[in-house]
């Protein structure tokens, strides 16, 4: 019989993963929501710190936008280019859920498609406005 | 009737009936954000290449500097809500979800004061 215990002698769920549990479009994009989430959140502190920097003057400006321009910094923006306009994406199809629409099968794929092709198009958008234009 | 003992309740380990109201303020907040997001992603695009200079000017104008404190004010409430839900299904022992809550909610605090007043400090200096 099981007893509970503190520290169960069995496997943890990440060995379920890949061979035993199939990765679905759906699960994939829910924790790519909380992924994105947790990420801009980071990103957020970035962008303090680049409006406190600002403030602090011309020197203190360069410190910070010396990294922001190199090569690191501009590929650290564009993951939180895209994971804005994911999780913005998603966020609102969240919000659709909340009113309770868009709930059957065929209405979550197709929901799902249309976000990741839009967070990607919208990310492309916003690159190509900032180096081409 | 409660099946709870007087002890559970008083440590909150139950409805505070405070999750209607974390919802709302959730989706409000998110709400807001879609065109407030949409603005900054692509108005700080258009200042690739600007000098210090250049970004402070843009700054400074007054209908910038207020979208810009809504945009701080709604994205660190928005995330302070939505990091709380990541720590409460992630942190199990009690002590260190506090522990972590509260330094969460302290520290978002402190980079939307310090943000907005930083904007602030731009825009009337
Ligand atoms: C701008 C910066 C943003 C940050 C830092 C941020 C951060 C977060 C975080 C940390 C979470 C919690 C994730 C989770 O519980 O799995 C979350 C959830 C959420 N976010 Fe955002 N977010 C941002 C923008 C947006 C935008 C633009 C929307 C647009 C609709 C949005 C909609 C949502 C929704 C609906 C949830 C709740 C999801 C759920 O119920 O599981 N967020 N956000």
């Amino acid at each position: 019989m099981s007893t509970p215990s503190s520290a169960p002698n069995r496997p943890l769920s990440p060995f379920m993963l890949g061979q035993y549990y199939r990765f679905q479009l759906t699960s994939v994009l829910s924790f790519l929501h909380r992924l994105t989430g947790v990420g801009l959140s980071l990103g957020a502190a970035l962008l303090a710190l680049w409006l406190i920097a600002l403030a602090g003057g011309p020197w203190m400006y360069a410190a910070v936008a010396r990294h922001l321009t190199a090569w690191y910094g501009q590929v650290l923006l564009f993951g939180f280019t895209w994971a804005l306009m994911y999780h913005l994406g998603n966020g609102i199809r969240h919000l659709v859920w909340d009113f309770g629409y868009a709930f059957s099968m065929k209405a979550v794929y197709a929901g799902g498609y249309i976000v990741a092709a839009a967070s990607l198009l919208l990310t492309a958008a916003v690159w190509a406005l900032a180096y081409a234009i | 009737m409660s099946l709870r003992s007087p002890l559970g309740r008083a440590r909150g380990l139950g409805s505070a009936k405070q999750g209607v109201h974390h919802f709302w303020v959730q989706r409000v907040s998110s709400a807001a954000l879609v065109p407030l997001s949409l603005w900054f992603v692509f108005s700080v695009a258009r200042l690739h290449g600007a000098d210090y200079a250049a970004v402070k000017h843009w700054v400074s104008a007054p209908s910038v500097a207020v979208a810009l404190v809504l945009f701080l004010a709604t994205l660190f409430y928005h995330s302070m809500l939505g990091v709380q839900v990541v720590i409460e299904d992630y942190v199990g022992h009690e002590g260190a979800r506090l522990a972590s809550l509260v330094l969460s909610k302290f520290v978002h605090a402190i980079l939307a004061a310090a943000s907005i007043f930083a904007v602030l400090k731009v825009a009337l200096g």
